[in-house]
């Protein structure tokens, strides 16, 4: 496309952005509350991730080493436990280890006279999906010298099942408020397209091609849409530093570690400006489609 | 230039039949009036020629364009060659006399300088030069309908295709406005005038074809009015 075309439809986009101002603002502005929505309810659903597998790895299984097994014997199991599909990593504790972990856990005088033999060598064994604790488990316990292997499955299940809720109901709203914004944009744009039909007449009848009438439409979603996805990504800022400080100051900062916003910004960013330019895009081109089949 | 061949018009949605079997021949250079009452279709054979409907049956040919078998996409192509007058003016309200025949070369991708060259030579044309910084709205009717003619010359089509363009103007502008149409024929632009205005029409000696009821009534040079016992 010749560069001076290219300069008149972009001129025209933006023309047609100053004409309908208030409609304009009122497309950006619906598109920056969905995306906060849409990108707050995700941050929370990503910290509740990052809470879940913080507690996921301090879930582990535990797999006790036959009785007759010497310690040198104990000890030699260790690549083979490593070996198990989905192991992410394997801690020897000797008997008077386990003892010594015991005796911390509860009161020194009850426990008196008992000996190290009362417990067995032990593994430590935690794993890279806890979805895959009962198969893990299973293998585990095929391993020749393992007598008995100890896991929390229900823990397990009841951490899978809340981190799916969480997802279900991010990609729910999420799916949702995209549609949403998308019906708002491309309404906005069709209220232009409906001021300016007689101009879009006018194109078709001294033959102008769809693609050229249909640029400054789309230049203009796009523009609304890059807008509304770059304020969003600074209020979605703004907002997660003043709440996150919030939480931080209060104890359950203390028990749990917020996601820091310089991590998950680039991302935040992009899909913010890539939702912002979708909806633009293709609200722009959808609200003019009926003016263009004459 | 246009060749109509047992042209048969259906509307799907109501199913009138606007056009029944009407075979048309226009060639380069002429200048045609097309008259007949409200309803009997000559609005149809605009849309036909103008690429906004399909005929049911039969063939048309415009500038050379298949008009039964055109691509969608080679309908702008097709649309360039000829320059359309509505009754209405149609044009753009927030926009100058200069940007409203401008915009007709922009929209195709004309060049500015090309259109710095041309717009001034189409409204002298038209007898609108000293007009170019004007609105539409302070303009008079026959002056606004001259901005629209003017509009439907810059991309120099091979024909233009005037609907009723009186039907808006008091005698006086009509008869000036039919003057200017013959002028630009003379300049070698086909001209077909759809009107129901027998006095204008009979006022020049020029070829008429009348319709009524979707079928061609009669085609001669003598001005004959098709529906004159109306």
């Amino acid at each position: 496309m010749k560069m001076n075309k290219c300069g008149y439809l972009i001129g025209e986009g933006f023309r047609s952005i100053r004409t309908h101002r208030f409609m304009s603002f009122a497309s950006v502005a619906v598109i920056v509350a969905c995306l906060l929505i849409m990108g707050s309810f995700s941050l929370v659903a990503v910290n509740i991730d990052r809470i879940i597998s913080d507690l996921e790895k301090q879930n582990e299984v535990v797999a006790f080493v036959s009785e007759d097994y010497t310690e040198d014997q104990a000890r030699a199991l260790q690549s083979k436990l490593e070996a198990v599909d989905n192991v992410s990593s394997v801690t020897f504790e000797t008997r008077q280890q386990a003892m010594d972990s015991f005796m911390k856990d509860y009161d020194k005088d009850l426990m008196e006279g008992i000996d190290q033999s009362v417990f067995r060598d032990r593994y430590v064994v935690h794993l890279k999906d806890i979805s895959l604790m009962s198969q893990t488990k299973d293998a585990l316990q095929k391993v020749e010298g393992i007598d008995k292997v100890n896991a929390h499955i229900d823990y397990a299940n009841g951490f899978i099942t809340v981190r799916n809720i969480v997802s279900a109901v991010s990609l729910v709203l999420i799916v949702i408020l995209v549609i949403v914004s998308f019906f708002i944009m491309s309404n906005t744009i069709k209220l232009a397209a409906f001021s300016r039909r007689q101009e879009i007449g006018i194109m078709k009848m001294v033959g102008a091609t769809n693609g050229f009438i249909r640029l400054p439409f789309m230049v203009e979603g796009l523009v609304l849409g890059i807008l509304g996805g770059g304020l969003a990504f600074l209020a979605e800022w703004g907002l997660y530093a003043a709440v996150t400080g919030k939480i931080m100051e209060t104890i359950a900062g203390k028990l749990v570690e917020v996601v820091p916003f310089s991590t998950i910004s680039t991302p935040v960013l992009l899909i913010f400006l890539g939702v912002g330019i979708l909806v633009g895009g293709f609200g722009g081109v959808n609200a003019i489609r009926n003016y263009l089949k004459v | 230039m246009v060749q109509m061949n047992g042209v048969t018009m259906v509307y799907d949605n109501s199913g009138t039949t606007a056009l029944q079997d009407v075979d048309l021949s226009i060639s380069e250079g002429e200048f045609v009036f097309l008259v007949g009452p409200s309803g009997s279709g000559k609005t149809t054979i605009i849309k036909l020629l103008t690429g906004e409907i399909q005929a049911s049956e039969g063939e048309i040919t415009v500038n050379g364009f298949d008009m039964c078998r055109i691509k969608r996409r080679k309908v702008p192509k097709m649309r360039r060659t000829i320059g359309v007058v509505f009754q209405d003016f149609r044009l753009i309200d927030d926009m100058t006399v200069y940007d409203n025949v401008a915009f007709a070369m922009r929209v195709v991708g004309t060049s500015e300088k090309v259109i710095k060259d041309r717009v001034p030579y189409v409204l002298n044309l038209v007898g609108l030069d000293g007009r170019e910084k004007r609105r539409p709205q302070e303009l008079s009717g026959g002056e606004q309908q001259r901005v629209a003619i003017a509009r439907a010359l810059v991309n120099s089509p091979r024909m233009i295709i005037a609907d009723e363009p009186t039907g808006n103007l008091d005698p006086v502008r009509s008869l000036e406005l039919m003057l200017l149409l013959e002028k630009i024929n003379e300049l070698g632009t086909t001209v077909l005038v759809v009107t129901h205005e027998k006095e204008l029409v009979n006022a020049f000696s020029k070829r008429v074809i009348a319709i009524d009821g979707g079928r061609v009534i009669s085609d001669g040079m003598d001005g004959y009015y098709g529906y004159e016992n109306e």
